[in-house]
């Protein structure tokens, strides 16, 4: 598990944004726990990612609420996130973020308005992709997926994309998370593919 | 904004909040933008204080929350009472994608792209 940057952050990064900013936008990046996420936010990120929680409160009708008290649940879920100023107008936030099917109610409201989604995926555990990818198609959220390889290298990325039952249409690359030239190109196949949504996308 | 609320009881949480879990301004995404318009008083919630401080400059919902030290959720609520009482204003993201029109426009792409490459 990836838990230090290949290269330190350079100088003293700004820790304001600009006074003019005043447009947010949000790139999710979705995984099962110890693939990467928060190593590949850090790699691009200004600041040192940081920590907070989003919690939930809903009705319990869930079959594994067994206490059997009230009609509400609270689920918390923590997330890390950073960021990187665009320019006097703009900045891009990145949440790193659990993709396991017991925590994406979460992100439909932290989600909702992102340009798209980043699925960090490990070839040990496929599993904790399914629902994320899932999901995004279903949502028609834009998303590209990335194996962070780890050296295993044992899979071709076709094997990857069989495995997952991937659409030929969305991009798959491999990545070292903890590079920032390898993050930033994630990053930029994600967007790059957007732009390629937007261009087949019916007027 | 150095303290940490992270391990604090959710009694203290309870306090913070005065008793509320919901009445949060529903427009605060966890990326508006909240800048404030005046400093602390005296007597004010030492929460609601700190916002004021850590928001001389535009910062993100969700950035306030991780300074805090406290659930986004929670610091919804004490943004709202400091938009309602005029003391922050919020920046929100905008024409925010819905799931019908989920793609950004090409310029706020083509922005995006250029900066990703100066990185």
């Amino acid at each position: 598990m990836h838990s230090t940057t290949s290269e330190p952050p350079t100088a003293d990064p700004p820790r304001s944004l600009p006074p003019t900013v005043d447009q947010a936008l949000k790139i999710a990046v979705v995984g099962g726990f110890g693939v990467g996420k928060t190593t590949l936010v850090r790699s691009v990120s200004e600041i040192r990612p940081l920590n907070t929680e989003e919690t939930m409160t809903r009705a319990g009708t869930g079959i594994d609420d067994l206490d059997g008290v009230e009609g509400k649940r609270t689920t918390t879920v923590a997330f890390d996130f950073g960021r990187i100023t665009l320019d006097a107008t703009s900045v891009l936030y990145l949440f790193g973020a659990p993709g396991q099917q017991r925590f994406w109610f979460l992100w439909d409201r932290l989600f909702s308005g992102a340009l798209g989604a980043v699925v960090l995926v490990d070839t040990r555990r496929l599993d904790d992709s399914f629902f994320a990818i899932d999901r995004l198609e279903a949502q028609g959220t834009p998303f590209v997926v990335a194996h962070n390889d780890f050296g295993e290298g044992a899979h071709t990325l076709e094997e990857i994309r069989a495995a997952l039952d991937l659409d030929p249409q969305v991009p798959l690359l491999r990545c070292d998370a903890r590079d920032r030239g390898s993050a930033k190109h994630v990053l930029i196949a994600l967007v790059e593919h957007i732009r390629t949504l937007i261009a087949q996308a019916p007027r | 904004m150095r303290r940490s609320h992270r391990d604090e009881s959710p009694d203290r949480l309870y306090v913070i909040t005065s008793g509320r879990s919901d009445g949060a301004d529903e427009a605060l995404d966890a990326v508006t933008l909240v800048v404030a318009e005046s400093g602390p008083t005296p007597g004010m919630q030492s929460e609601h204080a700190a916002i004021l401080r850590m928001c001389r400059g535009p910062m993100a919902v969700v950035e306030v929350a991780a300074h805090l030290g406290l659930p986004l959720a929670v610091t919804r609520i004490l943004l709202t009472d400091l938009l309602d009482g005029g003391r922050i204003t919020a920046r929100h993201p905008r024409p925010a994608p819905s799931p019908a029109h989920p793609l950004a426009s090409p310029d706020v792409l083509e922005k995006v792209l250029v900066a990703l490459h100066n990185l």
